[in-house]
Protein backbone atom coordinates (compact mmCIF):
# COMPACT_ATOMS: atom_id res chain seq x y z
CA UNK A 1 0.00 0.00 0.00
CA UNK A 2 1.61 3.24 -1.09
CA UNK A 3 1.19 6.82 0.10
CA UNK A 4 -1.60 7.70 -2.33
CA UNK A 5 -3.76 4.77 -1.19
CA UNK A 6 -3.33 5.71 2.47
CA UNK A 7 -4.20 9.32 1.68
CA UNK A 8 -7.26 8.20 -0.29
CA UNK A 9 -8.40 6.10 2.69
CA UNK A 10 -8.00 9.09 5.02
CA UNK A 11 -9.82 11.34 2.55
CA UNK A 12 -12.78 9.00 2.05
CA UNK A 13 -13.10 8.52 5.82
CA UNK A 14 -13.03 12.28 6.48
CA UNK A 15 -15.58 13.01 3.74
CA UNK A 16 -17.85 10.30 5.13
CA UNK A 17 -17.75 11.86 8.60
CA UNK A 18 -18.44 15.25 6.99
CA UNK A 19 -21.46 13.80 5.15
CA UNK A 20 -22.82 12.40 8.44
CA UNK A 21 -22.43 15.80 10.15
CA UNK A 22 -24.16 17.56 7.24
CA UNK A 23 -27.01 15.04 7.31
CA UNK A 24 -27.41 15.66 11.03
CA UNK A 25 -27.70 19.40 10.40
CA UNK A 26 -30.07 18.71 7.49
CA UNK A 27 -32.40 16.69 9.70
CA UNK A 28 -32.15 18.91 12.77
CA UNK A 29 -31.57 22.43 11.42
CA UNK A 30 -33.88 24.83 13.25
CA UNK A 31 -34.46 27.08 10.22
CA UNK A 32 -35.09 26.40 6.55
CA UNK A 33 -31.86 28.17 5.60
CA UNK A 34 -29.91 25.77 7.81
CA UNK A 35 -31.31 22.84 5.87
CA UNK A 36 -30.50 24.65 2.62
CA UNK A 37 -26.91 25.24 3.73
CA UNK A 38 -26.58 21.61 4.81
CA UNK A 39 -27.87 20.49 1.40
CA UNK A 40 -25.35 22.74 -0.38
CA UNK A 41 -22.53 21.32 1.76
CA UNK A 42 -23.75 17.79 1.05
CA UNK A 43 -23.45 18.52 -2.69
CA UNK A 44 -19.89 19.79 -2.13
CA UNK A 45 -18.99 16.66 -0.19
CA UNK A 46 -20.55 14.47 -2.88
CA UNK A 47 -18.34 16.13 -5.51
CA UNK A 48 -15.26 15.53 -3.34
CA UNK A 49 -16.25 11.90 -2.72
CA UNK A 50 -16.83 11.22 -6.43
CA UNK A 51 -13.44 12.71 -7.34
CA UNK A 52 -11.68 10.68 -4.63
CA UNK A 53 -13.30 7.47 -5.86
CA UNK A 54 -12.35 8.44 -9.43
CA UNK A 55 -8.69 8.66 -8.36
CA UNK A 56 -8.94 5.37 -6.47
CA UNK A 57 -10.60 3.37 -9.25
CA UNK A 58 -8.33 5.01 -11.84
CA UNK A 59 -11.14 5.98 -14.18
CA UNK A 60 -11.97 9.27 -15.91
CA UNK A 61 -15.65 8.44 -16.31
CA UNK A 62 -16.64 9.75 -12.90
CA UNK A 63 -15.55 13.35 -13.45
CA UNK A 64 -18.50 14.15 -15.71
CA UNK A 65 -20.72 12.83 -12.93
CA UNK A 66 -18.95 15.15 -10.48
CA UNK A 67 -19.46 18.10 -12.84
CA UNK A 68 -23.16 17.27 -13.15
CA UNK A 69 -23.54 16.99 -9.37
CA UNK A 70 -21.84 20.37 -8.91
CA UNK A 71 -24.13 22.04 -11.47
CA UNK A 72 -27.28 20.47 -10.01
CA UNK A 73 -26.19 21.55 -6.55
CA UNK A 74 -25.74 25.16 -7.62
CA UNK A 75 -29.06 25.25 -9.50
CA UNK A 76 -31.03 23.73 -6.62
CA UNK A 77 -29.39 25.99 -4.04
CA UNK A 78 -30.16 29.09 -6.12
CA UNK A 79 -33.74 27.97 -6.71
CA UNK A 80 -34.40 27.21 -3.04
CA UNK A 81 -32.75 30.42 -1.83
CA UNK A 82 -34.81 32.47 -4.30
CA UNK A 83 -37.92 30.63 -3.15
CA UNK A 84 -37.17 31.42 0.48
CA UNK A 85 -36.34 35.06 -0.09
CA UNK A 86 -38.82 36.03 -2.84
CA UNK A 87 -41.64 33.51 -2.53
CA UNK A 88 -41.28 32.15 -6.05
CA UNK A 89 -38.41 30.84 -8.15
CA UNK A 90 -38.85 32.71 -11.43
CA UNK A 91 -40.56 36.07 -11.40
CA UNK B 1 3.97 7.33 -11.14
CA UNK B 2 6.78 9.62 -10.05
CA UNK B 3 7.18 9.53 -6.24
CA UNK B 4 7.23 13.32 -6.00
CA UNK B 5 3.87 13.61 -7.78
CA UNK B 6 2.46 10.77 -5.70
CA UNK B 7 3.54 12.29 -2.38
CA UNK B 8 2.33 15.76 -3.29
CA UNK B 9 -1.04 14.36 -4.42
CA UNK B 10 -1.31 12.40 -1.15
CA UNK B 11 -0.48 15.52 0.90
CA UNK B 12 -3.06 17.56 -1.04
CA UNK B 13 -5.72 14.92 -0.42
CA UNK B 14 -5.02 14.83 3.33
CA UNK B 15 -5.07 18.65 3.61
CA UNK B 16 -8.30 18.83 1.58
CA UNK B 17 -9.92 16.15 3.75
CA UNK B 18 -8.98 18.17 6.83
CA UNK B 19 -10.63 21.28 5.41
CA UNK B 20 -13.79 19.40 4.40
CA UNK B 21 -14.02 17.93 7.89
CA UNK B 22 -13.51 21.36 9.50
CA UNK B 23 -16.28 22.82 7.33
CA UNK B 24 -18.72 20.08 8.30
CA UNK B 25 -17.83 20.35 12.01
CA UNK B 26 -18.41 24.10 11.81
CA UNK B 27 -21.75 23.50 10.11
CA UNK B 28 -22.79 21.11 12.87
CA UNK B 29 -21.43 22.93 15.91
CA UNK B 30 -21.59 26.73 15.47
CA UNK B 31 -24.43 28.45 17.36
CA UNK B 32 -26.40 30.53 14.82
CA UNK B 33 -27.04 30.53 11.09
CA UNK B 34 -24.83 33.47 10.15
CA UNK B 35 -21.88 31.80 11.87
CA UNK B 36 -22.76 28.43 10.34
CA UNK B 37 -22.76 30.07 6.90
CA UNK B 38 -19.05 30.81 7.23
CA UNK B 39 -17.75 27.31 7.84
CA UNK B 40 -18.90 25.27 4.81
CA UNK B 41 -18.83 28.02 2.21
CA UNK B 42 -15.14 28.71 2.69
CA UNK B 43 -13.56 25.61 4.18
CA UNK B 44 -15.49 23.12 2.05
CA UNK B 45 -14.76 25.08 -1.13
CA UNK B 46 -11.05 24.94 -0.32
CA UNK B 47 -11.37 21.22 0.42
CA UNK B 48 -13.04 20.47 -2.91
CA UNK B 49 -10.37 22.56 -4.65
CA UNK B 50 -7.59 20.57 -2.98
CA UNK B 51 -9.13 17.23 -3.94
CA UNK B 52 -9.52 18.39 -7.56
CA UNK B 53 -5.91 19.66 -7.62
CA UNK B 54 -4.69 16.25 -6.45
CA UNK B 55 -6.85 14.60 -9.11
CA UNK B 56 -5.34 16.89 -11.77
CA UNK B 57 -1.82 15.93 -10.62
CA UNK B 58 -2.67 12.22 -10.93
CA UNK B 59 -4.26 12.78 -14.35
CA UNK B 60 -1.20 14.70 -15.63
CA UNK B 61 1.11 11.92 -14.43
CA UNK B 62 -0.94 9.41 -16.43
CA UNK B 63 -0.90 11.56 -19.57
CA UNK B 64 -4.52 12.70 -19.45
CA UNK B 65 -5.16 16.43 -19.85
CA UNK B 66 -7.52 16.73 -16.86
CA UNK B 67 -9.93 19.19 -18.46
CA UNK B 68 -12.96 17.94 -16.50
CA UNK B 69 -11.21 18.55 -13.18
CA UNK B 70 -10.31 22.07 -14.25
CA UNK B 71 -13.94 22.70 -15.24
CA UNK B 72 -15.24 21.43 -11.89
CA UNK B 73 -12.71 23.57 -10.00
CA UNK B 74 -13.64 26.72 -11.91
CA UNK B 75 -17.35 26.01 -11.52
CA UNK B 76 -17.13 25.37 -7.77
CA UNK B 77 -14.97 28.43 -7.13
CA UNK B 78 -17.28 30.68 -9.15
CA UNK B 79 -20.60 29.40 -7.81
CA UNK B 80 -19.82 28.91 -4.10
CA UNK B 81 -19.80 32.66 -3.23
CA UNK B 82 -22.94 33.24 -5.31
CA UNK B 83 -24.93 30.56 -3.51
CA UNK B 84 -23.59 31.71 -0.13
CA UNK B 85 -24.70 35.26 -0.92
CA UNK B 86 -28.17 34.06 -1.92
CA UNK B 87 -28.50 32.00 1.27
CA UNK B 88 -27.45 35.02 3.36
CA UNK B 89 -30.06 37.14 1.53
CA UNK B 90 -32.72 34.53 2.30
CA UNK B 91 -31.69 34.48 5.97
CA UNK B 92 -31.83 38.30 6.13
CA UNK B 93 -35.26 38.23 4.54
CA UNK B 94 -36.50 35.67 7.06
CA UNK B 95 -35.06 37.87 9.87
CA UNK B 96 -33.21 35.03 11.58
CA UNK B 97 -31.88 35.58 15.08
CA UNK B 98 -28.21 36.44 15.21
CA UNK B 99 -25.94 36.42 18.25
CA UNK B 100 -23.93 39.33 16.95
CA UNK B 101 -25.65 42.71 17.19
CA UNK B 102 -26.27 44.11 13.73
CA UNK B 103 -25.06 47.73 13.49
CA UNK B 104 -27.73 50.39 12.86
CA UNK B 105 -28.30 51.04 9.18
CA UNK B 106 -26.36 47.97 8.01
CA UNK B 107 -29.52 46.30 6.72
CA UNK B 108 -31.52 48.40 4.27
CA UNK B 109 -35.15 48.97 5.19
CA UNK B 110 -37.66 46.80 3.40
CA UNK B 111 -41.00 48.06 2.23
CA UNK B 112 -43.91 46.43 4.01
CA UNK B 113 -46.36 44.43 1.94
Amino acid sequence: MNALDIALNIGVAAVTVAVVLCAWRLLRGPEMTDRLLALDTLYMNAVALIVLLGIRWNTALLFEAALLVAMLGFASTVALARYLSRGDVVE
Amino acid sequence: MHPLIEWSAAALIVIAAFFLLVGAIGLARLPDFFMRLHAPTKASTLGVGGVLLASMLVAFSQGRPGIAELLITLFVFVTAPVSANLMAQAALHLNLASRARVPDGAVPERRKG
